[in-house]
């Protein structure tokens, strides 16, 4: 597409050596070497047809590549030929990848697009609304969203609006960034049950994502609900799930999830976790904050603490497992041993692994309980233990089942990707073209970032590292000349992005028609003490996002 | 002398303590994150200009401050000057040095972490709450001396600390690649 009304380009872009020091267009030097570039002559195949031509370059066409370079240069400036990076997704990733990308390459231009007209992924709908201090980086990334080489555009569905082709067409840098959106599943009997829902789709209801809007979990016809998994969205699902209602009302939690807990008869909650309390995959700070919830009763059993040879050996060199330990052992000693009338109850259960869900007698197709196997550690390696069944088999009865054992991400056409790992293949960030196939063979100009790059885990300070790798990678194949050949030619970028949407008939909202969706929120918020009230339809986003 | 200083805004004369405005002052919060806009700040201690003596102006200014030596993760020192009661992620940000402070000094993420070079000046230091410890098990690059810059406020007896952010991203950012000189 780009570059493609100039047949020359392509020989003087393989004869000119064009180093590129971080800083891209502006510090450009071109060099006249033309054994450089050798090497990686035979890297590019579709370049490969004009090598045979070299020899006969002359004089003339010389001039002529000077020509065009001085021309490269007069438009080479900021303004006319930046580097053009789209990131797609607004989240951590994203947002971390933008930041970085703008400041190590001084007049790149960054797009970040999301399929969400709302910005800043899993800090809105992830995080929980009793978090609002996690939620502060929203600040740092509004900041991101503002700068005058930064655009956000949200309302655009990679796989719909636009595909990765067009994106790799208009931009010489794509970012992924879209994250996990879809869950792991367990592949047992029973799994499609009424009453079984995965946490993010809870989660994503508690916290006003538009498409979980009309989960509507049934939190009035049981008293007990299991939770299987015991990482941090396990706990923060149990949090809400147990918290006195009267400390959520002043968080920005949605309002219609609000009443739903007013009403919920939901009592007893049960943490289901294959492994012992040295494996928790919880941190510190959510599990002391579940321990301190008001008048809850806490169950552990105190034999499931005693750690065998093979726990202290994985224990030693890990702060957190030892700490996690640690604060269960003081919960399960300071306990009392029978929960008072009407207290809400939390029972940590280890070493069951969930077997098959039971169906209700009294309502067909909706779940009763868990049927989970007992299970023992096996070591498998160094500091390693997983779980095995041990043939024994009891029954958890519930109402309600909450699956918190793992998002999973979300493949597009045209995207390499590990259905394996759920991530997609990629060396620091590059996207490696066959997963199965030779690793060195990565995707000219597509990167990744976040949970689609290394798996569902970590934390918002995880990605700040993520995209540091990714934006490195993308500096050192600017630097290599491995994206030279494009990068080089002027490509559309946000003007051939905006023209591609007007003529699909999708409209982009910017940053600018999120400030009007949060000052809407804000506004709605402040008449019932809350830092904001979520616009929780697409209706309503879309109609605050278009008010004057 | 000071950067921060000539701003004339970290001397508080008065006994009764005082409120910074936010370090950022370009952003505007939202007003979720207000709650906690001051939480961050909380630790300052007022100190009187008077307790700095009679000395010359030079002299109370050098007293109102600590010197502190950040090495950045390329290895550099950056030697500057922290008005009493402030915190190391404060400073940081005011003299342009790069510390992340995603949720803004109030305890909810480990992104202003930070080594303390010298075991004499981590002991000098309060132990670090719970809190803080929570956020520490996820902070990159642990060591036994490291602290969150938010959680670190200067006091006199820190004059002369040094403290390291964390290289969790030199090596990959190098990956053996030298760029090939001109």
């Amino acid at each position: 597409m780009a570059g493609g009304g100039n047949p020359v380009t392509p020989i003087w872009d393989r004869l000119l050596h064009v180093c590129f020091h971080g800083d891209y267009e502006e510090n450009a030097c071109f060099h006249g070497d033309y054994e450089e570039e050798k090497e990686e002559e035979e890297e590019e195949e579709e370049e490969r047809g004009t090598l045979d031509l070299s020899p006969l370059l002359n004089k003339a066409m010389m001039l002529q590549a000077r020509s065009w370079l001085s021309r490269a240069r007069s438009f080479s400036t900021v303004s006319n030929n930046p580097l053009r990076v789209c990131v797609v997704g607004s989240g951590p990733a994203g947002f971390y990848t933008a930041e970085k990308t703008l400041k190590a390459h001084q007049g790149a231009e960054v797009d970040i697009i999301d399929r969400l007209p709302t910005p800043f992924g899993l800090v809105r709908s992830g995080v929980a609304p009793d978090h609002p201090e996690t939620k502060i980086v929203i600040n740092q990334f509004s900041r991101v969203a503002q700068h005058e080489r930064c655009s956000f555009f949200g309302n655009v569905t990679l796989g719909s609006s636009i595909s990765l082709s067009d994106l790799r067409e208009l931009y010489h840098v794509v970012v992924l960034a879209y994250g996990s959106e879809s869950d792991r599943a367990l592949g047992i009997p029973g799994e499609d049950l009424m009453g079984i829902h995965s946490a993010r789709e809870f989660v994503w209801w508690y916290n006003g994502h538009p498409d979980c809007r009309n989960l509507d979990p049934d939190l009035k016809s049981t008293d007990t609900a299991v939770i299987l998994g015991q990482g941090n969205v396990a706990l923060d699902v149990a949090r809400i799930l147990l918290r006195p209602t009267s400390e959520l009302a002043t968080t920005d939690i949605s309002s219609h999830v609000l009443t739903a807990l007013e009403e919920s008869s939901i009592r007893k909650v049960y943490l289901v976790g294959r492994r012992g309390p040295v494996q928790a995959a919880c941190t510190t700070k959510e599990l002391r904050e579940v321990l301190g919830i008001k008048n809850l009763y806490v169950h552990i059993k105190e034999a499931d603490l005693v750690k065998t040879p093979a726990d202290e050996e994985e224990m030693k060199n890990n702060r957190i497992q030892r700490r996690v330990h640690e604060l269960l052992s003081k919960a399960a000693a300071s306990g009392s041993s029978q929960p008072n009338s009407g207290q809400r109850e939390l029972h940590f259960v280890f070493f069951r692994k969930p077997d098959s869900f039971l169906e209700s007698d009294e309502r067909s197709g909706h779940v009763s309980g868990v049927h989970v196997e007992k299970t023992f550690l096996k070591g498998v390696g160094p500091g390693k233990q997983i779980a095995v069944g041990t043939g024994e088999f009891e029954d958890l009865d519930c109402g309600m089942v909450l699956k918190s054992i793992g998002y999973k991400s979300v493949p597009v056409n045209g995207l390499p990707f590990d259905h394996n790992k759920g991530v997609v293949p990629n060396i620091r960030g590059r996207v490696v073209t066959d997963p199965l196939g030779d690793p060195t063979q990565v995707e000219i100009g597509l990167y990744v970032c976040g949970w689609l790059k290394r798996g569902p885990t970590g934390i918002i300070a995880t990605n700040l590292y993520c995209a540091e790798e990714t934006v490195a990678s993308i500096s050192e194949d600017l630097e290599r000349g491995v994206l030279k050949s494009r990068s080089s030619l002027p490509k559309p970028g946000r003007e051939g992005l905006l023209q591609l949407l007007n003529d699909r008939n999708v409209r982009p909202l910017t940053f600018n028609a999120w400030e009007k969706i949060d000052s809407e929120e804000k506004s709605l918020g402040s008449l019932r003490n809350k830092p904001r009230e979520k616009l929780t339809t697409w209706e309503d986003l879309l109609k605050a996002a278009a008010m004057k | 002398m000071l950067k921060e200083l000539s701003k004339g805004r970290y001397l508080s004369t008065s006994g009764t303590g005082y409120k910074r405005q936010h370090w950022r002052p370009l952003l505007t919060l939202p007003s979720e994150t207000k709650a906690f806009q001051g939480s961050a700040f909380q630790k300052y201690r007022h100190f009187s200009t008077a307790d700095a003596g009679d000395t010359c102006d030079e002299g109370s200014e050098r007293n109102d401050t600590i010197s502190v030596t950040f090495v950045d993760k390329y290895g550099e020192d950056q030697l500057i000057q922290v008005p009493i009661g402030m915190s190391l992620l404060e400073a940081a940000h005011e003299n342009d040095i790069e510390l992340e402070g995603a949720c803004e000094g109030s305890l909810a993420c480990s992104t202003c972490h930070v080594i303390v070079m010298d075991m004499d000046y981590y002991n000098k230091l309060e132990d670090p709450t719970d809190e803080e410890n929570d956020m520490l098990d996820l902070a990159f690059g642990l060591t036994e001396s490291s602290r969150l810059g938010c959680q670190i406020v200067a006091k006199p007896e820190l004059d002369g600390i040094r403290v390291a952010i964390p290289a969790a991203t030199r090596n990959f950012a190098v990956d053996g690649f030298v760029p090939k000189p001109h």
